[in-house]
């Protein structure tokens, strides 16, 4: 029989219509991932199933578990089959558990809530979960708080709970998002094995095709809520009908042709660069220590290239990132613009050459301004910034360029989407002309098909003003296509330094050949689905 | 809009307007004495009664809601105008020997008692309107300093902030230009909040007759004088009083209408 059977599953809060007519199933021991892009719909199905809508939502059609017609339970009922039938692993692991009670108590919770196990039993039980999700009893004793693990032993923790009494149903949403990839494969690895030993159903809910490639048995693509396509993995990878689905893939595996660098002469030179940050002391007297977030980092940057920084996070791409651009100062070392030195002092000659554009395009601009007051900020670094029809002349061609209206100018930013946003970010950069443009993570908060836009753009950017930029990523497959060169930095160190194409064919350090091998990689698909 | 901010923004309107029509028309002079018409329970004629100079409580209840709203209106004005730059500067420069003075310094003003304070400072200096003024603005710049190095610091970790410093921008003009807008909101749910508890200090401070000297009328001291005829005349205590408390009730569900009016992020949550 059909674990999970969601049929015509349609949902509204207000006048707004999440769901349409959603029908998908899953059955024992198989993976099935809901996929699409932000506003799809696939989180609102989870939480349906779960039970976990907003008060407003009014729904019809039908969700049922194992015969079991969910959306005609009560609230108390609901209560008795999440956790026991139903078990859920959010995205966030660094919220999703209580950071006052230990991790031994957290996962006793849902089997004493359930009164399945009196407690000695229970925390016996609590004790062979974490084994079984690999937290061992030597290392993650029961007392451990949430704060003394990593993201990914906090997830291990989370799904330690969400499995403790064997449900029969597992909600994963976007489980490893937050996860590093080499985090990512092992947790994923670890939900695979479970699905297969307990003969679990599993939904996983993710944006990323390259994780439900690999790990699903069968894929639902949706789109404003409405199921677009579904299939078999194997099937549906080779034989995508909608076009959504193949645009979604081209755009996962979007590659770029960047134009060729000019003839190599320094720009950006790091020499030796070291940053400490003081830790809390320990004592009253005791001098503070230190941790060395960047540890006698060296590389230069030239003139017309587009250089790729990649590394995990805590990694110190963001401290290195933040000292390049003079925020923070260095413990020694130094950085060099074009043979100037960078220092925490404000020096309008260096602020002039130097922009940046950063991951969160909701954080990133002031609410209360417009765009064109947001994009000629850095106009405040030149000696003659350009006034009255120069100024308006200026605004509206870096808006054409990067691919917005001139009429946006007037605008506020959040009249946007968060594509559009990272466009306003880039025009911000861009206004000035500066030599050399940081990208933090600027792909990284973006859907795919919008970040293979912004990635296209780029390369236009490249051909039209022959930009120089550092590309700071944690995505393996974006550094790929828009860098020529790359640094692989591992705790402060730069491990690894060639071309692009040569790190990725022929990784030399083992970091670097561990952070390939984990990244999922979307299969070679021969139909060609561009 | 809710209710709260309805009622509140309802209730000072009523003091607010009361104190400005008292320049120009009370029913009474608010000093004449008419000993005949002495301790008179409300009526047609004296219409919240009379105290025991035969003084009209309606005129004085008018001109002494002046005097609060000049007291806490400055004193709001001392906190906010000293309180506010000192928090953005400690903000700006978080860590440093500049950040760690003020926030002392404020934590040693907090450390007292303010109205045991205040009657210090105007025992010593003297009693008087512009000295309890004084005492009272100088306990509410700790109060802002705080709220706005508070808010100030989360916002220097956003990227937009990042994004003018990378501009070239200076933290003084990183405070006025990003950083005081998007703070806005706090500070006037703020002021309202200590705009209420300085009518009560002032009430507090002429209660024991260190607040504005007479024939200036004020609440705290109507209260005072009311207090030995209070068994025979208890209109004389009740009507200041009630005076009082509509004010600070007023103006405090106004700060909380305010709050969750102008806080996005509270909108959304209803």
């Amino acid at each position: 029989m059909t674990l999970l059977d969601i049929t015509n599953l349609s949902l509204r809060i207000g006048t707004h219509e999440i769901l349409k007519e959603v029908s998908l199933s899953v059955e024992a021991g198989e993976i099935v991932a809901i996929t699409g892009e932000s506003g799809s719909g696939k989180s609102m199905t989870a939480f349906s199933a779960m039970g976990l809508l907003p008060e407003t939502a009014t729904t019809s059609g039908g969700i049922s578990l194992c015969g079991t017609d969910l959306l005609a339970q009560s609230e108390a009922q609901m209560c008795d089959l999440r956790g026991q039938a139903i078990g859920m692993v959010f995205q966030e692991p660094m919220t999703a558990l209580n950071p006052v009670k230990t991790i031994g108590d957290q996962v006793m919770e849902t089997i004493l809530i359930h009164k399945a196990l009196p407690p000695d039993q229970a925390r016996a039980r609590a004790r062979e979960l974490l084994d079984r999700v690999g937290l061992s009893a030597d290392r993650f004793p029961l007392g451990r708080f949430p704060h003394e693990l990593s993201g990914g032993q906090r997830q291990r923790v989370v799904i330690a709970m969400a499995i403790a009494l064997r449900p029969k149903l597992l909600i994963a949403d976007e489980p490893t998002t937050a996860l590093d990839v080499t985090t990512q494969a092992q947790i994923l690895e670890l939900l695979r094995d479970l699905v297969r030993e307990f003969d679990m159903g599993l939904m996983i809910i993710t944006h990323d095709l390259a994780v439900v490639a690999d790990l699903a048995d069968r894929i639902v693509v949706m789109r404003h809520g409405e199921v677009v396509e579904t299939g078999a993995t194997q099937t549906l990878l080779h034989n995508m009908q909608h076009p959504y689905t193949k645009m979604l893939f081209a755009a996962s595996n979007h590659q770029v042709t960047l134009p060729e660098p000019p003839a190599p002469s320094p720009l950006l030179e790091v020499k030796g660069a070291v940053r400490d940050y003081p830790l809390p002391r320990k004592n009253l007297f005791a001098k503070p220590e230190h941790f060395r977030a960047v540890k006698d980092v060296s590389f230069t940057l030239y003139r017309g290239e587009r250089l790729g920084l990649v590394g995990e996070s805590g990694c110190g791409k963001s401290t290195l990132t933040r000292a390049i651009l003079g925020l923070e100062p260095l413990q020694s070392g130094e950085i060099c613009l074009d043979g100037m030195a960078i220092t925490t002092t404000q020096n309008p000659e260096i602020r002039r050459r130097m922009q940046v554009v950063f991951q969160d395009p909701f954080g990133s601009f002031n609410p209360r301004h417009r765009v064109d007051r947001l994009i000629t900020e850095p106009f405040y670094t030149l000696i003659a910034p350009p006034t009255g029809s120069a100024r308006s002349d200026l605004i509206a061609e870096t808006l054409r360029a990067v691919g917005l209206q001139p009429e946006d100018a007037q605008k506020y930013v959040h009249q946007f989407s968060g594509g559009q946003r990272q466009r306003i970010a880039i025009a911000r950069a861009l206004i000035t002309r500066p030599e050399l443009i940081l990208f933090d993570e600027a792909v990284s908060a973006l859907d795919v098909s919008v970040r293979a836009q912004i990635l296209d753009l780029l390369v236009e950017l490249c051909e039209a003003y022959g930009l120089s930029y550092l590309f700071i990523s944690h995505d393996l497959s974006v550094v790929r296509t828009i860098t020529d060169r790359c640094l692989v930095m591992q705790k402060g160190e730069i491990v690894e330094a060639a071309a692009t194409e040569e790190i990725f064919a022929n990784p030399k350090h083992p970091y670097t050949r561990a952070l390939i091998a984990a990244a999922p990689q979307l299969p070679e698909l021969d139909q060609g689905a561009a | 809009m809710t209710r709260n901010l309805i009622l509140g923004t309802g209730l000072s309107s009523l003091v607010v307007l009361a104190a400005l029509v008292s320049f120009i028309w009370t029913p009474f002079d608010h000093t004449a004495m008419d000993i005949p018409a002495k301790l008179q329970q409300p009526n047609g004629n004296h219409w919240l009664g009379t105290d025991h100079f035969g003084r009209d409580i309606f005129s004085m209840i008018m001109v002494g809601a002046r005097t609060s709203i000049a007291v806490a209106l400055v004193a709001v004005g001392i906190g906010m105008g000293l309180g506010v730059p000192l928090g953005l500067a400690a903000a700006a420069n978080k860590g440093s020997w500049l950040d760690e003075i003020i926030m002392r310094a404020n934590d040693l003003v907090f450390a007292f008692p303010s109205l045991v304070i205040a009657i210090l400072i105007t025992a010593i200096f003297g009693a008087g309107a512009i000295n309890a003024i004084a005492a009272i603005g100088i306990f509410n710049i700790p109060v802002f300093a705080r709220i706005t190095r508070g808010a100030a610091l989360s916002l220097w970790e956003r990227e937009f902030i990042l994004a003018a410093r990378v501009a070239g921008k200076g933290a003084a003009r990183i405070s006025g230009e990003h950083i005081l807008p998007n703070i806005a909101n706090l500070l006037i749910v703020q002021g309202t909040i200590q705009f209420s508890l300085g009518i009560l200090a002032e009430a507090g401070l002429s209660y024991v007759g260190l607040g504005a000297q007479p024939p200036t009328p004020s609440w705290g001291r109507m209260l005072a004088d009311a207090q030995t005829m209070v068994s025979f005349a208890p209109h004389l205590a009740l009507i200041p009083g009630s005076a009082i408390v509509i004010t600070v009730l007023g103006l405090n569900l106004m700060g909380d209408g305010l709050r969750d009016w102008l806080d996005p992020k509270l909108r959304l949550a209803r």
